[in-house]
């Protein structure tokens, strides 16, 4: 009696606990599975419209082609390296030669002149994104502070943001590009042009949405906080730095994120146009190559594009999590 | 420029007479490196178009030839060929391959007007003309037929004018794509359709008219090479004339038919050159001759040992950073065969010549055949006197920079002299040659009675 008393129990919490690993189970397949299902199929799609689609470089490239040229790619980066090691090797040893017979010679170490591989190219692209939406930030968060406590000029302003903000960087590009050249004249430049010139373009483009959100955000501050700004006489730089800052974070950080990733998209069309270094300029040398890994190549690129822009939507999300008090506001 | 030219022949005797006493107490080639001076700039960039005859830029680059004359050069692809000339004129390249005409258009103002000068000419041939399968399939039953069935060459446009006539009376634009309005392309095609009584139409810069349509019955237009076989699969173009792998690269993807390589159209023609503001040369006369020097060695290097360097030079190219174009289209033309419609596969050993038959000097005769024909189709509007093209060819062809080079390189035993001209007698004018698919003749000295003697093209006094 006793001994089967145990033994029911015993096969009860057994039950009991091989329910709970159900639902874990349950619980994993949910999270992961069905992501990796839905990847699965899509690369199994895929795999198979590319098999039937005839390009005249040859075959849509399928997941296994781009997968190897992931492989190539690398691999192009370390036999890169390689080289710039024995580049730099060689020039020491010039320059030691020319210091020897001509005392007068200021010698210096010059950067690599080869080839840029994939990874520097992301490496460039990442540079440029960050500087020109750092740059945008810079100019936007105040100005959208400025508009969003003023109501003349906002509405003074209003009028240009909605006229620019749907432009796109291509029509920026040529007038960049031009007065860039026009401007920015030194023999010994610090930066590039080709640089300046995608960083100046992409500010241009994400500007918009960080304004607008930080206005809307300063704008619609509860009565209550400012009340309280007014009772306890604070100036106005204190209520900026007290109250209006912290209550606009949640809506200034939305604004950054679409600003990321418009950046992201306008620094690839940039690079692509104006030949600037970068990703974009990758995949532009691949099409006029005109291989037969070229596709390959391209795919390649497209995916790691996607990859590096949700990567960054995901940084600024955390950032947001990070330096706003109201941790609802950033799901999604 | 022209009172330095005056100067040059003494400058040069006392260079090559200390270059000569400099080898002689010394074989080592520092000493002359001495003599010729370090460069006085060493970082450049270099820029060029994705095209075969790109190859000695990428060979100097590759086999160290830059490195060994203290340069570090970096090498972009352009978008185009304006691109591509508006960054040596403003100075983000400090030369680049280019069109022969560039230069000379650039000095004489057609187009963005700028003194580029050019010391070292990069090869002869390379270009080829294509058209689309159905202009092909129109154009075989009027070609004569060898024994075994293929196609007599070279085909001359007589076979294409009935098709262009029947496009004319169906009222449809015969469009044909060329790389650039003062491109070697350009004259090239103009040449070939005139020989077979096609017009390829007149410019008429002076009335603000740069399309070159003018009475034209076939209509040409610019596109940028890399780019020619997708817009000849578009349907925008029914043929066009490019440099390589673009004619083979056709050929491969089925999209269109190669009918003449330019070897065919003038024998052993002048092909690209390498540009550079006459500014440059003027301020860094060093680097000047030490990247001269780097090319010659690439050239040689290029065609030595009877083209055994070939593969190995197909391969740098078909790296991404250069052409890109896979391996085996750029071996097609690169190796001596030409492939014309798939499998007629021909034995053409100097479809590109980088190095032999003096292809590196840059002879003033061939400068004044591109004035001739910039005459001939109108882009130089009015009549020039035969002094004026000579002085044009001289004032943008430096072959005393090259000399000095050449001299240099031959005084440290890195190349032969008898693969040079004989410097001390040569006028920079080859003798008249008549090597062309209408066999008419051309003289260097007598550009005016060259012109006169085309049936199609302006003549002495014409104005439009």
């Amino acid at each position: 009696m006793n001994s089967s008393a145990t033994a029911l129990r015993q096969l009860l919490t057994n039950q009991a606990s091989s329910f709970r690993y159900a639902a874990m189970i349950n619980h994993v397949l949910k999270n992961m599975g069905i992501p990796l299902l839905g990847i699965g199929l899509f690369l199994l799609l895929w795999a198979g419209a590319a098999q039937n689609i005839n390009t005249s470089l040859g075959k849509f490239p399928g997941p296994s082609a781009v997968s190897t040229q992931f492989v190539a790619l690398y691999n192009e980066h370390v036999a890169e390296r390689e080289k710039a090691d024995k580049f730099y090797q060689r020039q020491e040893k010039r320059n030691a030669e020319r210091m020897a017979k001509d005392p007068s010679y200021q010698a210096k170490i010059r950067g690599y002149t080869g080839k840029e591989t994939f990874l520097d190219q992301i490496f460039t692209s990442l540079i440029t994104v960050s500087s020109g939406f750092l740059l945008a930030a810079i100019i936007a968060v105040p100005l959208g502070i400025a508009i969003g406590l003023s109501k003349t000029l906002n509405m003074a302003v209003n009028p240009i943001i909605q006229i620019f903000k749907p432009v796109s960087p291509l029509a920026w590009l040529p007038l960049v590009t031009m007065v860039v050249s026009a401007l920015y004249i030194s023999p010994d430049p610090i930066v590039a042009k080709s640089f300046l010139n995608s960083m100046i373009t992409v500010t241009l483009c994400c500007i918009w949405p960080m304004v607008i959100n930080t206005s809307v955000g300063v704008a619609g501050i509860d009565e209550d906080l400012v009340n309280v700004s007014r009772v306890l006489r604070l100036p106005a730089l204190k209520h900026v730095q007290k109250i209006v800052l912290p209550a606009a974070i949640p809506m200034i950080f939305t604004g950054m994120r679409l600003s990321l990733s418009v950046a992201w998209m306008v620094l690839i069309a940039a690079e692509m146009l104006a030949q600037n270094p970068g990703l974009g300029k990758f995949v532009w040398d691949e099409f006029q190559n005109g291989s037969s890994e070229s596709l390959s190549r391209i795919m390649a690129a497209v995916i790691t594009i996607g990859f590096i822009g949700f990567l960054l939507d995901r940084l600024m999300l955390q950032l947001q999590r990070w330096v706003s008090w109201d941790k609802s506001s950033a799901q999604r | 420029m022209i009172f330095n030219r005056k100067k040059l022949p003494g400058r040069s005797l006392a260079a090559m007479a200390t270059l000569v006493v400099g080898s002689f107490f010394s074989l080592h080639s520092s000493v002359n490196a001495e003599q010729l001076g370090w460069p006085e700039k060493e970082e450049l960039t270099f820029g060029f178009i994705k095209l075969t005859d790109m190859a000695p830029i990428a060979i100097a680059y590759e086999n160290g030839y830059f490195e060994d004359e203290g340069l570090y050069v970096t090498i972009e692809a352009q978008a185009n060929w304006k691109v591509l000339l508006d960054g040596v004129i403003d100075g983000r390249l400090d030369g680049a391959h280019m069109l022969a005409g560039q230069p000379i258009a650039a000095t004489m103002g057609f187009g963005t007007k700028a003194h580029i000068i050019t010391p070292f000419s990069m090869d002869l041939n390379g270009n080829g003309i294509t058209v689309s399968n159905a202009v092909w399939e129109e154009m075989k039953p009027n070609i004569p037929k060898m024994a075994d069935g293929r196609p007599v060459h070279p085909i001359k446009a007589d076979a294409l004018k009935p098709v262009v006539e029947k496009y004319k009376a169906d009222g449809k634009p015969f469009n044909m794509g060329m790389v650039f309005p003062v491109s070697t392309h350009n004259y090239e095609l103009r040449y070939w359709l005139a020989a077979g009584g096609i017009h390829p139409g007149y410019y008429a810069p002076h009335k603000g008219d740069s399309s070159g349509k003018i009475d034209a019955d076939a209509l040409l237009s610019v596109t940028p090479p890399p780019q020619m076989p997708a817009t000849l699969e578009a349907g925008t173009i029914y043929g066009y004339c490019v440099g390589e792998p673009w004619n083979q690269q056709a050929v491969f993807k089925d999209i269109g038919v190669p009918v003449i390589t330019d070897y065919e159209i003038w024998k052993n023609n002048p092909e690209k050159v390498f540009g550079i503001t006459a500014e440059f040369a003027e301020k860094y006369p060093n680097t000047t001759i030490r990247l001269t020097r780097a090319l010659i060695r690439a050239a040689q290097w290029l065609d030595e040992n009877n083209n055994a360097n070939r593969p190995a030079a197909v391969k740098i190219l078909s790296q991404s950073n250069y052409v890109g174009a896979d391996y085996d289209v750029i071996a097609n033309s690169m190796t001596g065969t030409f492939e014309y419609e798939k499998g007629d596969k021909r034995e053409v050993p100097d479809f590109n010549v980088f190095f032999r038959y003096n292809a590196t000097y840059p002879y003033y005769s061939d400068a004044i055949w591109y004035l001739t024909q910039m005459r001939r189709w109108g882009q130089i509007a009015e009549d020039k006197p035969d002094s004026w093209y000579v002085d044009m060819a001289k004032s943008v062809y430096r072959p005393d920079i090259y000399q000095k080079a050449a001299e240099s390189l031959i005084a440290e035993k890195k190349v032969k002299a008898a693969d040079f001209p004989n410097f001390a007698t040569e006028t920079g004018f080859k003798p008249p040659q008549s090597d062309f698919i209408d066999s008419v003749e051309f003289d260097g000295s007598k550009p005016n009675a060259y012109i006169n003697s085309f049936p199609i093209g302006l003549k002495k006094g014409d104005l439009l």
